[in-house]
């Protein structure tokens, strides 16, 4: 966002965004910076749907999604980014056609893609602020590693039945001093069961409209200077008594990603730290592309094994034996039991599922998931 | 005397009761009356070995008890005390 001072308007623009710049305290200079800014809004179902429709409308210049799922009717309750036509579309899309129609005068970038501890580094450091909407603690947690990691400021808001939170993390204000993030505020997420989902407690439809539309005031101040944003804070909204809180959070001495001694430098395995995989579930064994590399200077032997999908093997492939994750188990024979099984997908999800089900059917103890994929694999090929 | 704030998602274990007036001098005294009121809340509040939810946040006032006297934190009159758990809904 170094450059907003060079960002110009068309005639078409100027008169779109005049009741912003006409906002003393706003003006130009605020419209200049939102249209530089890169912001990424992971989840566009409640509250990703006012979120975006409230950023598009502003003129933030670029936004990202982030999203994999499908419109169903039982979106149309809260998310109103869709109308009754979109129902079977990807949201991804729909939400783009919507949005651009709202808006021709801005960049709309779609992940059609779930956010992993694989690609989440990758789509995150290309954009300056994150929002995040999403609807599970395993990604909540990814969200915020990953923007610490990165530096990336991080609005967060959530929901549940009639009650909302807002705070913006991961904050540094114009004195460069950093405010608290998620971990600050819930160091470890709650076992599961214990909080039910809005897909089990269900969600008032107006509430993520509200929150999710706070949330994109942040989103705004953040990327403009003008306010103060609601970092080091957390706001909570009531909608049932209509009451607000808002109380004051701090950085936290034993936060393990940037306390007094962090422990954690990379992102992790999410489900496994949310509880969501049985703990007495032993680990996968990985290897690296190096260490791939290695074997294969070395004259090591071993049978490499692709997971994914014949298209895309025809559009890309390393060598391996073509068993597509779906019928894998049913050719185990064709694995062989003498030498090491390294198995490969796109970016390791894949791979991870083939193995497991491979090892709990097959009691084998050989094969190998490499890290990263093909994707890690080619990027590697290519530095050598 | 303390009024303290019990979110939706653990209303259920307080016979649907946003607003609960706890004779208590500190925060502990607030979980213990808590729990042995309503003894489904009491896991939802502390863990097996008494310490409160590492998920859970209470509030005295505007400030989070880690700030302040952890349980200790001593309760006026006119003290609000929030319980304020994480939440995660956004998407679905």
């Amino acid at each position: 966002m170094a450059s907003y001072q060079d960002i110009t308007f068309s005639k078409a623009e100027l008169a779109r965004y005049d009741r912003h710049i006409i906002i003393p305290d706003f003006g130009l200079a605020a419209q200049q910076k939102l249209k530089a800014a890169k912001v990424l809004v992971i989840g566009s179902g409640g509250l990703g749907s006012p979120l975006l429709l409230y950023l598009a409308a502003a003129g933030v210049g670029t936004i990202g999604i982030v999203e994999f799922d499908v419109v169903d009717d039982s979106n149309l309750q809260r998310q109103v980014l869709f109308g009754k036509n979109d129902v079977g579309r990807a949201k991804a899309r729909a939400a783009k056609s919507r949005l651009q129609a709202l808006n021709p005068h801005i960049k709309i970038q779609l992940h059609n893609t779930r956010l992993t501890s694989e690609n989440a580094l990758q789509i995150v450091k290309k954009y300056d602020v994150v929002a995040d909407g999403t609807d599970n603690f395993p990604t909540r947690y990814l969200v915020n590693d990953a923007c610490v990691l990165l530096g990336k400021t991080n609005v967060y808001a959530s929901i549940f039945q009639f009650d909302g939170q807002v705070s913006v993390f991961n904050y540094r204000d114009a004195d460069g001093v950093l405010g608290p993030n998620y971990r600050d505020l819930y160091p470890t997420p709650p076992p599961p069961g214990l909080v039910p989902s809005c897909a089990e407690g269900g969600v008032l439809g107006v509430l993520p409209g509200i929150v999710g539309s706070m949330q994109a005031n942040e989103v705004i101040k953040v990327i403009t200077g003008v306010g103060t944003p609601l970092s080091g804070r957390l706001f909570l909204f009531d909608a049932l008594n209509f009451e607000t809180r808002t109380f004051n959070i701090k950085r936290r001495a034993d936060n393990p990603l940037n306390g007094d001694n962090p422990s954690i430098t990379q992102l992790i395995d999410y489900e496994f730290f949310c509880g969501l995989k049985n703990p007495d579930e032993k680990p996968i064994k990985e290897i690296t592309v190096e260490t791939f590399l290695k074997w294969q200077a070395l004259g090591e032997p071993y049978q490499l094994i692709d997971v994914r999908e014949p298209n895309e093997y025809e559009t890309a492939n390393i060598g391996g034996l073509l068993l597509p994750l779906g019928t894998v188990t049913e050719h185990a024979d064709q694995l062989r039991r003498d030498v090491k099984v390294v198995v490969h997908c796109r970016s390791g999800v894949r791979s991870a599922k083939a193995i497991r089900a491979l090892e709990a059917q097959y009691g084998l103890d050989n094969l190998y998931n490499l890290k990263g994929g093909i994707l890690a694999y080619q990027e590697q090929a290519q530095e050598v | 005397m303390a009024t303290v704030i019990i979110p939706t998602p653990l209303r259920k274990f307080t016979n649907n009761t946003a607003k609960l007036n706890i004779e208590a001098g500190n925060v502990e005294e607030v979980l213990l009356d808590l729990s042995t009121n309503f003894p489904d809340l009491k896991k939802h509040l502390v863990d097996e070995k008494g310490e409160i939810r590492s998920f859970l946040n209470i509030f005295v006032g505007d400030d989070d008890i880690r700030d302040l006297a952890l349980g200790k934190t001593p309760l006026s009159q006119e003290t609000v005390v929030s319980i304020v758990p994480a939440i995660a809904g956004g998407l679905a």
